[in-house]
């Protein structure tokens, strides 16, 4: 059981990079953020909407993407002949971090804007980037998420739907579940069978379709959630004839595209941001009670929410950086979005504990409602876009346990 | 400007060379690597090195549990020093704040001077028994600081550790004439705090970065039920966990040497980035020592295994120089000042 220093020097020296390497924010980027910060004021000061927790799950409202459109700040980082703006993952990260600590209804958008757009840039064809990236940059046009089915939840590899070949394209059949906003968006990527299952290359004959969802054959019904919110919705192809046009990518290439993809889906600050109105209306209601009605543990308390943001925005940061650079950093976006999502539940917690106001999910705005929303959306924070277990896996996988 | 892997691999040679699991006390081989290196003088004008460059040094001398004084020498005797305008003396040095507003866990004492003649006890004083000089500054008013150097040879020491066996000596002056005397600039002492903290910081993201990698090292070569203990998922999921918790601590301690190197330490940003850096590494040292020995199981409780030397220093560090709970509620503090609509602004920072 003798540790000799050699064996020391390995294990120390062999432990892979967990996070990249810091990223500071260019100086410029705060003439941004302010007009950004002051965009979000008159939005509120209008009454436009009131601020929510959980927002890109639920504030769907295409009125504001449109106005968000109209000042540049959607499709930021598609090129200007696609009708976006050519700007950087960075000033992209600084518009999507304050609309989200404000609670703005940024759902319609979210999925188009986050990783459909930079998914066509990679893999899309001309003429798929540019019948859809002008749509999603003026606010338009909106995407849902199709991977889970019925029976392929964190096994994603399992799905069962399928595309047989026909005379100008493919024919789809199979299921889709948990796509939220399905029932309003127009179109989505499908991951499905191209080649039958081999047990021996679990992720091969896997393909993605960018699927239109008007087309005839595909039949959306709402999921409720547990609240009764109609967010999700179960996706049916019978027989869904997709013409060979709107093949994504490479036939058989799905799996290395839908993991391109998550990697942009799980680092991103709405990982440890969906509480943070929650955070900011607990503060409120704390000083409201006056100076010396804050005790130490509570200040503590809220010292350490405080410094966990800090410190979660860093790593997001990093990984966004890397992002930027052109790195795929899968170990650390799974890291950030275990403890971001874990944190979102801890601001629940606290909020709880710390001033006695019961959650009241009738009530029109404050803490009351932000409580109550961040308790009945609670377990979906550490489900989508990979539990925390799966995520966990791929963590432990990366410094070389698996 | 990238992290400076150069500096990287010369500290963990020199550690990795020196390294020791049997010894206690300074490591002078290892002191003497690091002088000869100009890692004991690191940040010195004329080495030039940033409070980044320092900030890679201390990781790796945390990852090995070194038992060098590099972040009293230099970034906290020496500064002050410096900042005082006298000369900083050669050899190991400890620095230590006097007045109210030190933190819990850093070391402190009385002094009185009756002419030049200086009395009194400086407690829990780093290395103290095998420092060249202490560098003490008394909290002052707003026209500076008075700063004393004073010859560690003419204290008479108590011996005394803190739980990873560092020796943290009370040294007792009977009117003993410094070796300088001088003025530093008001808010000093204050500075001196936030130096230590940010030090803690890094030194505690090493730590717990040496016991992750002994950790993820370990479970592949234990075998139980027939295989690699790392093959367990729920041994996978611990220390996935640690993972996140070691590259939190490397996150923030490494963004607060950053904006102390950008901001300055006199800047509001820097006083929050430095006061959230300790207390998420304070408690990101918590996660990791538990994870760490319930993976090792037994044999990582004895005093045959060397995980000790770090999560000793994980116990240790996380309650020096302030612990979580006197940064958290600093942070607490800004945050409620701050107000809900400020709070995202306190958090965001610049730009």
């Amino acid at each position: 059981m003798m540790t000799t220093v050699a064996g020391a020097s390995t294990t120390l020296t062999g432990l892979p990079e967990l996070v990249p390497e810091p990223v500071e924010l260019p100086g410029h980027l705060a003439a941004l953020r302010a007009e950004v910060r002051a965009f979000l004021d008159a939005e509120r000061a209008s009454g436009a909407w009131t601020p929510r927790a959980d927002v890109w799950l639920s504030g769907w409202d295409e009125g504001f993407s449109r106005r968000l459109a109209e000042r540049g700040w959607l499709g930021m980082t598609i090129p200007v002949e696609y009708g976006g703006h050519g700007r950087g993952a960075l000033e992209r990260y600084v518009v999507t971090e304050e609309l989200l600590a404000a609670g703005a209804p940024v759902a319609a958008h979210w999925v188009a804007d986050r990783q459909i757009g930079p998914s066509l840039l990679r893999h899309g064809t001309e003429e798929q980037r540019r019948a859809f990236l002008p749509g999603i940059a003026r606010g338009e046009v909106y995407f849902g998420i199709g991977m889970s089915e019925p029976d392929s939840g964190s096994d994603l590899a399992s799905v069962r739907t399928r595309a047989e070949r026909v005379d100008g394209g493919w024919e789809l059949s199979g299921t889709k579940v948990w796509t939220s906003g399905a029932h309003h968006a127009h179109a989505f990527f499908a991951l499905v069978r191209t080649a039958p299952k081999d047990d021996a290359h679990r992720h091969a004959g896997l393909s993605q379709f960018l699927v239109e969802l008007d087309r005839p054959g595909v039949e959306i019904r709402p999921i409720p959630l547990l609240t009764g919110a109609h967010h999700f919705n179960e996706v049916r192809f019978d027989r869904v004839f997709i013409p060979d046009e709107r093949v994504f990518g490479e036939l058989g290439n799905g799996w290395a595209q839908v993991t391109g993809e998550l990697a942009f889906e799980r680092s991103g600050p709405e990982r440890f941001l969906s509480t943070y109105p929650l955070l900011a209306a607990l503060v409120g209601e704390l000083r409201a009670t006056g100076s010396g009605g804050v005790d130490a543990g509570t200040r503590r308390r809220i010292g350490s929410l405080v410094s966990r943001v800090w410190t979660l925005r860093t790593m997001s940061l990093a990984v966004a950086g890397a992002l930027e650079s052109g790195q795929a950093p899968e170990l650390a976006a799974a890291l950030v979005k275990d403890l971001g999502t874990r944190y979102e539940n801890e601001i629940v917690d606290a909020a709880r504990l710390l001033v006695e106001i019961p959650p009241d999910p009738g009530a029109e705005g404050g803490f009351a409602r932000l409580l109550a929303d961040a308790v009945l959306h609670a377990p979906g924070f550490t489900l989508r876009g990979g539990t925390n277990e799966v995520l966990r896996g791929i963590v432990a996988r990366g410094m070389g346990l698996r | 400007m990238g992290r400076n892997t150069e500096l990287a691999e010369l500290a963990e040679s020199i550690f990795g060379d020196t390294y020791d699991r049997d010894a206690t006390g300074l490591d002078r081989a290892a002191w003497k690597a690091c002088e000869e290196s100009g890692l004991t003088a690191l940040t010195a004008p004329d080495t030039g090195g940033t409070l980044d460059d320092a900030g890679v040094l201390l990781e790796a001398a945390g990852a090995w549990a070194a038992r060098v004084p590099l972040a009293e020498t230099d970034l906290l005797a020496g500064w002050l020093a410096r900042a005082a305008g006298v000369e900083v003396p050669a050899g190991p040095l400890a620095a230590v704040a006097l007045g109210p507003g030190v933190a819990a866990g850093s070391p402190g004492g009385t002094l009185t001077t009756a002419g030049t003649a200086v009395s009194g006890t400086l407690t829990r004083v780093p290395w103290g028994r095998s420092l060249a000089a202490v560098v003490v500054v008394e909290e002052g008013g707003p026209d500076g600081e008075r700063v004393l150097v004073l010859d560690a040879a003419t204290a008479t020491v108590t011996e005394a550790a803190n739980v990873a066996e560092e020796p943290r000596d009370d040294l007792t002056f009977a009117g003993a004439t410094p070796l300088a005397t001088g003025t530093a600039p008001a808010g000093a002492a204050a500075e001196l705090g936030l130096r230590a903290a940010l030090a803690r910081s890094l030194l505690l993201a090493g730590a717990a970065r040496g016991a992750l990698a002994r950790s993820i090292g370990y479970a592949g070569e234990r075998v139980q039920f027939g295989r690699p203990i790392g093959k367990f998922q729920a041994v996978q999921q611990m220390l996935a966990e640690a993972g996140s918790e070691v590259a939190a601590a490397a996150a923030a301690s490494a963004a607060a040497a950053r904006t102390a190197q950008g901001a300055g330490f006199a800047a509001a940003e820097t006083a929050f980035a430095v006061a959230a850096a300790k207390a998420r590494c304070g408690e990101a040292a918590t996660a990791v020592a538990r994870i760490a020995h319930q993976v090792h199981g037994a044999i990582g409780f004895t005093r045959e295994h060397d995980l000790r030397l770090v999560t000793t220093r994980l116990w240790a560090w996380r309650d020096e120089d302030g612990n979580d709970a006197h940064w958290n509620d600093r942070v607490g503090a800004a945050a409620l000042d701050a107000g809900p609509d400020g709070l995202w602004p306190l958090v965001t920072g610049r730009p």
